[in-house]
């Protein structure tokens, strides 16, 4: 298994940095352009959230991306220090209620959910908080040996 | 950094705005002040032009649902088009075809708007 890791600070400028560090290790392991683009959006999602929610927007907190992929899984691990969060208190985004009120919300978790395959929060109050996002990888035919 | 940019045109009383680059929570502050600034200008039949946007995250797509209450209640409309297929397929994911008209092309979506006058 292959690790590789990113670690930037909590500004949304940041985002083009960790799509693109995704975008590279996804190509590495031979992973599809759609599954890759799936991944990016997840991570790139997760981040976001990260920044907004974890460090209210606070540019000068951490983000730690790590990649590890393996044989057939392509396993991201996302951790801040910010505020932790409890994943079951976000509801699932309702459009119609949204247009009345003018704003979103959850529609990142929600993608993230159905873009990957398993998506896991640990949160450790007052240490740090992880999301594990994994999805399964095809692997183009001609590169399987 | 990501690179993001728009330009608008006047199409009649149509406005056009043209999306640019990778629309992320970074950059959709620039589409939230082209749709104040028409708001502003009282120009509420707006055309987004896909074609050459590379990429979109949520917080794009929140911006659409900041302005489009106040501009129906004001007679207009925001209608997409020349989106690629893997833009649609993230507005698709979340719902967003039942509550958007989405075009093939920005022509179409112009004309659409000129019929319902």
């Amino acid at each position: 298994m292959k690790t590789k890791k990113i670690t930037v600070k909590s500004r949304t400028e940041n985002l083009s940095l960790i799509r693109d560090f995704i975008s590279a290790a996804a190509s590495e392991a031979n992973v599809s352009t759609d599954d890759t683009e799936n991944i990016i959006l997840a991570v790139d999602e997760a981040c976001t959230n990260i920044i907004k929610h974890a460090y209210k927007l606070n540019p000068e907190g951490e983000i730690v991306v790590k990649v590890k992929t393996a044989v057939s899984k392509f396993i991201v691990s996302i951790i801040d220090y910010g505020k932790s969060f409890e994943p079951q208190a976000i509801p699932e985004p309702d459009l119609q209620k949204y247009y009345r009120q003018h704003r979103v919300g959850g529609l990142g978790m929600y993608l993230m959910r159905t873009l990957m395959d398993d998506v896991k929060y640990v949160s450790i109050p007052q240490k740090y908080n992880e999301v594990l996002l994994s999805k399964k990888i095809n692997v183009a035919q001609n590169n399987v040996r | 950094m990501a690179e993001f940019s728009t330009s608008i045109k006047d199409k009649g009383d149509v406005s056009v705005i043209n999306l640019k680059g990778f629309l992320d929570a970074h950059t959709a502050p620039i589409l939230e002040n082209n749709f104040v600034d028409l708001i502003d200008k009282n120009r509420f039949q707006i055309v987004v032009e896909f074609k050459d946007l590379a990429y979109i995250s949520s917080a794009g797509l929140g911006v659409f649902m900041a302005y489009i209450e106040k501009i129906r209640d004001s007679k207009g409309d925001i209608k997409f088009a020349g989106m690629s297929d893997k833009v649609y397929n993230i507005f698709d994911l979340l719902g967003f075809p039942l509550l958007y008209e989405i075009f093939k092309s920005e022509d179409e979506a112009i004309k659409k708007f000129v019929e319902t006058k």
